[in-house]
């Protein structure tokens, strides 16, 4: 796991690729309780909101992306603070990919600064993202 | 740049809706955890809930009859806007402590913002919020600006 003195401004956290299938998104919406329909109703979705399929959640991609930081810090420290947009909307079907570099370190203040994307297939950033980890003492 | 926002819909901002109160149990931690594909042992066994856990927590239940035929409640999150097709925008979360099965925990939203953009599609309006999620002894859980778009 990274430890703090080690880490240099560009290191690359580890890439995952995630490919959502209409399972996942039905049990993603039913636990968040979303209804609405783009993301499980394909002929409403096409039809009405005219979106090419059914939609990726927003969050979901959010979601993966707080796991890209969470997995790389395992225990050594905490996520203080995190943010993404969502830029270009994603479709079941696609792979996205989540990554992220180092972008800032306060050796002083324990804390690291990410930079974070999902990616699609054709490596376009749909949503970017960032976050604050504060690492612990003894992970110095 | 049209002029879709008027002062009717301005006149949201600030408004702050009723708290909702939520108990966190461990078998919601598992579903979330499961169908987000979290891979650390402490979420999946329900232990601590992942960082994006409460999303759209703040939200009211609404029954059947109160959800419109994009499967939404028609009550929406703020005033009727003339576009009307609804699209997550991001979010920015900062995290005070660890939510674990068993706490209860009292979610706040306000309407902060609400700006026009052109999007490459068309024109899209934002709305921002402040979440605020306390302990019922009001300890700091994590506060959030959250976006949403209509297109």
């Amino acid at each position: 796991m990274p430890k703090l003195h080690e880490l240099k401004v560009g290191l690359e956290i580890p890439a995952r690729t995630f490919e959502a299938t209409e399972v996942s998104l039905f049990l993603y919406n039913a636990a968040i309780w979303n209804p609405h329909r783009i993301h499980y109703d394909e002929p409403y979705t096409t039809r009405v909101e005219k979106h090419p399929g059914v939609v990726i959640d927003g969050p979901l991609q959010g979601d993966w992306l707080t796991q890209a930081v969470v997995n790389w810090l395992s225990d050594d420290g905490t996520l203080i603070e995190f943010e993404y947009a969502n830029r270009k909307a994603s479709y079941l079907g696609e792979k996205l990919t989540t990554g992220g570099i180092v972008r800032d370190i306060e050796a002083e203040e324990s804390i690291v600064a990410l930079e974070l994307w999902v990616k699609n297939e054709a490596g376009d950033i749909t949503t970017p993202g960032s976050a604050k980890v504060l690492f612990d003492a003894r992970a110095n | 740049m049209s002029n879709l926002i008027d002062d009717e819909m301005r006149k949201w901002i600030g408004r702050e809706d009723p708290e909702v109160r939520m108990e966190v149990t461990r078998r919601d931690i598992v579903k979330y955890a499961i169908a987000t594909e979290q891979q650390q042992e402490k979420y999946l066994r329900g232990d601590e809930a992942p960082p994006m856990f409460l999303f759209a927590a703040d939200r009211p239940l609404r029954a059947l009859d109160e959800l419109g035929p994009d499967g939404l409640p028609t009550d929406g999150m703020g005033p009727p806007l003339p576009l009307k097709r609804v699209m997550a925008g991001g979010t920015k979360q900062r995290y005070y402590r660890a939510i674990k099965a068993g706490d209860v925990l009292i979610l706040k939203r306000k309407l902060t913002d609400m700006f026009e953009k052109q999007g490459s599609s068309g024109p899209l309006i934002f709305l921002e919020y402040l979440i605020t999620v306390t302990t019922e002894d009001g300890e700091l859980v994590l506060e959030e600006t959250m976006r949403r778009i209509n297109r």
